[in-house]
């Protein structure tokens, strides 16, 4: 029975050998270019989801005008793998799927400042203080919640609602989610840590129910666990794309009145300094932010388009002017670490 | 079995020196105190700095503000509570893994359980199952289950098995007469079973709980998806709060400490126990124990086992598959990602395993302060979470080897650093099985160490190894977070697609990877439950 086994193995192995040897030969000669050839090739570290962004970067060669490989991962590891690579990095550009790691870039000096023409078609209010990234898709915070327990008038206007009695056992929200830890530094940044931590405190007393990441949050309104969620807009329509609208029960309701609960965050884009990439990067940020691009967000990932003169499309979402969310330093969003150890303090995370 | 060591012809005219002639005819366990061949050595002492690279990376990160600032983030208190919440775990999930997976081996080797083998193959396919979708599918059907129960459940049901493979090999390749001399003697079958089954069963099963306690110390997936806090998923919250990479290094370099501690405290368990026999080898399987009116537990102890651990993971699959609209199956796309995972797995197995033999043989045959540091310097590295040891490749590869960075060398390279232990454990247990006899019969007939190592000491553990490496086949098909940063870029294995899948919020459409995963999983999984030294 020795043999067998070992010789069965033996011949798995050396036929996983062989795969690799095979396909490094093929790839080889796409990939010898990149990175040190100059402009030749375009890397692009994606943070965002390929399910999401691929149509939109397959089509970026043609507006480059040079090969572009994208590689994706997690917003988080890249930006720690860019900061790994240092000027030695591969990637030409970066897309995030928040504003905070490209901060993160920023700060080490990392980014090339980008033209003024870029720029200037996004509010200041969705770029990088040294004007080195640039939003390309606005995020908002909203409060989902089940309309066979409640009407839409009944839906609190302020995530400080959601802590009073009445809701008790019945909100849901994602602790461990980036988005839901980018408003809390929000109400940080704008209420203060006292406040904050008062209010997560509350929430917590209340019997606030977590989940893993908003779209469970959304299936526990849908299965009647929960009666309101604080959750990301578009995951209402990403649970639509997935199930058909006629399945999902949900419904979303906009806060009014700047209350930190309505924070919008950005994905964004920033050039790599020393990548010897950044004139095909910097066409790559201007296709991005062109009314094809933006409008691609709008449809596809149903956020909001960033660059001015572009709409959203998507039928029920409201104008992104109409928006009141609170007026937030996206920049000041940094200190998450603080926000982190808040959470643990108060038993959150 | 021993055709290979007796084929090539004695080389006499290269005889040895009469010095090392005697040393080894003194006996068969006389390589305590002997150094080992430079054969062995050399190699051995390459996959220990190999494997001690991400402590090379941690001391520069760590450091690199000072070792005030490190010590900061070390001292703080919540790191001390990290560290209990890692160890409770850890602890809780060795004890279910020695209760499940010795009364398993136990039961399917040694008792007349009907239909014994398939239960030991399908005892041996939660292997297949990562650790991440089993949280996923426990969470899916039971919300509530999220925290320490739940982190607890999933990565038991995964990692059970690891103490099972090398407790059942023990059972079948330990001498039966010690036992049967203990009933003539008139103790009960229990007793028989505590007093002299389950001592020489100490050694393996040790092997396999630190396998276990190390899984357990570096997985982030189930319990992140669990929403238990651990020190590993602490090392990644500080790398996503502050992309900062120094505290993180801090914090990773304690679990390197509690690493070593773990395995120094393996060695003093498994103490000097080896259970080669001493005669030729022949194989006397034991008798059957009777279950007698004991068999139905024993049956609906394994079918409970096997359903928590392997139907219900594939039942939620299915129902996945089955309840989503964005349920497809790409077969270009999925053919071109199992084929990429089985290659950079296969690949992986098979340097992971060429560096553990030298590693293993000498841990096996060769006590002393420098065999065990060699050993240990094997193990430092594993219980790190995945992105640390991706990142320190990174580092590494980026200032001395920029042409092999993001090819798949590295790749195969990163698999390696994290599961060389895996293989390590198989090769040890495999060789300590064979008997050191034969390895000095071959030396005083003036073969030299590495004929010695190539026509005795690997033919005998061919088996064990073959089967470490398949064990490690395994756990690379599964790996994901070292594989995120380093393929090569638009390469997908699997587990990163599975990881893109359920990122955009389908988990109908990572249904597909997932299943495809399981499945290619359980061939090497089956083959080694079906496997019998």
């Amino acid at each position: 029975m020795r043999r067998p086994l070992a010789r069965r193995i033996t011949a798995l192995v050396a036929a996983g050998l062989l795969l690799p040897a095979l396909a490094a030969c093929g790839s080889d000669d796409d990939t010898s270019t990149a990175g040190e050839g100059g402009d030749s090739t375009l890397v692009i570290y994606s943070g965002r989801n390929e399910k999401l962004v691929k149509p939109l970067l397959d089509k970026l060669e043609k507006a480059v005008g040079t090969k572009v490989e994208v590689r994706y991962g997690d917003s988080a590891e890249l930006a720690a793998q860019i900061l790994e690579e240092g000027e030695r990095t591969k990637a030409g550009l970066f897309f995030s799927q928040d504003a905070g790691a490209l901060g993160a870039l920023s700060k080490e000096g990392m980014l090339k400042k980008l033209p003024q023409s870029s720029l200037d078609g996004v509010d200041e209010a969705y770029r990088g203080g040294d004007g080195d990234w640039v939003g390309l898709s606005g995020r908002v915070r909203v409060i989902a919640y089940n309309p066979d327990d409640l009407t839409e008038d009944q839906v609190p206007d302020s995530v400080h609602d959601v802590v009073k009695p009445q809701w008790k056992g019945k909100v849901g929200f994602a602790p461990t989610n980036a988005s839901f830890q980018a408003f809390v530094t929000g109400m940080r940044v704008l209420e203060g840590d006292d406040a904050t931590r008062e209010w997560l405190t509350d929430l917590k007393a209340n019997g606030a129910k977590t989940y893993a990441h908003n779209l469970a949050t959304l299936d526990a309104i849908e299965a009647g666990e929960v009666s309101l969620g604080l959750v990301n807009h578009y995951y209402w329509y990403e649970r639509v794309a997935e199930k058909g609208e006629d399945k999902v029960n949900a419904k979303l309701h906009f806060l009014p009145g700047g209350d930190p609960g309505a924070l919008i965050n950005v994905a964004g884009a920033g050039i790599l300094k020393d990548s010897g990439q950044t004139e095909a990067a910097q066409k790559a940020v201007d296709h991005l932010l062109s009314e094809e691009a933006q409008t691609y967000f709008a449809d596809k990932t149903k956020e909001y388009p960033l660059a001015a003169g572009v709409t959203s499309t998507v039928e029920g979402l409201p104008p992104f002017e109409s928006l009141e969310s609170p007026d937030i330093d996206l920049g000041k969003l940094d200190s998450l670490q603080e926000t982190l150890a808040m959470l643990q303090d108060v038993g959150l995370v | 079995m021993n055709t290979t060591a007796s084929t090539a012809p004695p080389a006499g005219a290269d005889a040895p020196a009469g010095r090392r002639r005697v040393r080894a005819a003194r006996g068969a366990t006389s390589d305590a105190g002997r150094r080992p061949p430079l054969v062995l050595l050399v190699p051995a002492c390459a996959a220990a700095l190999f494997a001690l690279l991400p402590l090379g990376y941690l001391a520069v990160r760590a450091l690199e503000r000072g070792p005030a600032f490190a010590w900061d983030v070390v001292a703080d208190e919540r790191t001390l509570a990290l560290l209990g919440r890692s160890l409770g775990l850890t602890v809780v999930v060795v004890a279910a893994c020695l209760v499940l997976g010795v009364s398993l081996a136990w039961l399917t080797v040694r008792t007349a359980l009907p239909g014994a083998r398939a239960w030991s193959v399908l005892a041996t396919l939660p292997l297949a199952v990562p650790s991440y979708v089993a949280a996923f599918a426990w969470l899916a059907a039971e919300p509530d289950l999220a925290g320490f129960g739940g982190a607890a459940l999933a990565l038991t049901l995964v990692s059970f098995p690891y103490v099972l493979l090398p407790v059942a090999a023990a059972l079948r390749g330990t001498d039966p007469a010690l036992e049967e001399a203990a009933r003539s003697l008139g103790h009960g079958p229990l007793r028989t079973f505590w007093r002299v089954t389950l001592p020489q069963l100490r050694p393996s099963a040790a092997g396999g709980a630190l396998l276990v306690a190390l899984y357990v110390l570096s997985d982030f997936g189930a319990v992140s998806l669990m929403r238990y806090d651990t020190f590993t998923r602490a090392i990644h919250t500080s790398y996503r709060a502050s992309f900062d990479r120094t505290p993180a290094a801090a914090l990773s370099v304690v679990l390197v400490v509690m690493t070593v501690t773990l395995v120094a405290a393996e060695a003093r368990t498994r103490g000097r126990a080896g259970h080669a026999r001493t005669g030729s080898g022949t194989a006397r399987p034991a008798a059957a124990l009777p279950l007698g009116r004991w068999r139905p537990v024993a049956l609906l102890w394994c079918a409970a086992v096997a359903a928590v651990a392997v139907v219900f993971p594939l039942a939620t699959l299915g129902y996945w598959l089955a309840a989503g609209t964005s349920a497809t199956w790409d077969l270009p796309l999925l053919t071109d990602t199992a084929l990429a995972t089985l290659g950079v797995a296969a690949a992986g197995a098979a340097l992971t395993t060429v560096l553990a033999l030298p590693v293993g043989v000498i841990a096996a045959r060769h006590k002393g302060r420098g065999a065990r540091l060699l050993e240990q310097s094997a193990y430092a590295g594993h219980a790190l979470p995945g992105i640390t040891v991706a990142l320190s490749l990174v580092f590494f590869a980026v200032r001395y080897a920029y042409p092999l960075y993001q090819k798949l060398p590295l790749l195969v390279g990163a698999y390696a650093v994290l599961f060389l232990p895996v293989a390590v454990a198989a090769t040890r247990a495999a060789v300590l099985q064979a008997p050191p006899v034969l390895e000095d019969v071959a030396r005083s007939l003036g073969r030299r160490p590495w004929q010695v190592l190539r026509e005795v000491t690997v033919p005998l553990a061919a088996p064990g190894v073959a089967a470490g490496a398949a064990l490690t086949f395994v756990v690379c098909m599964k790996e994901l977070p070292a594989t995120l940063l380093l393929r090569p870029t638009g390469m997908d294995t699997l587990a990163t697609r599975l990881w893109t899948e359920t990122g955009a919020g389908s988990f109908a459409a990572a249904a597909p990877y997932a299943a495809t995963l399981i499945l290619l999983a359980a061939v090497p999984s089956y083959l080694l439950g079906r496997h019998r030294p």
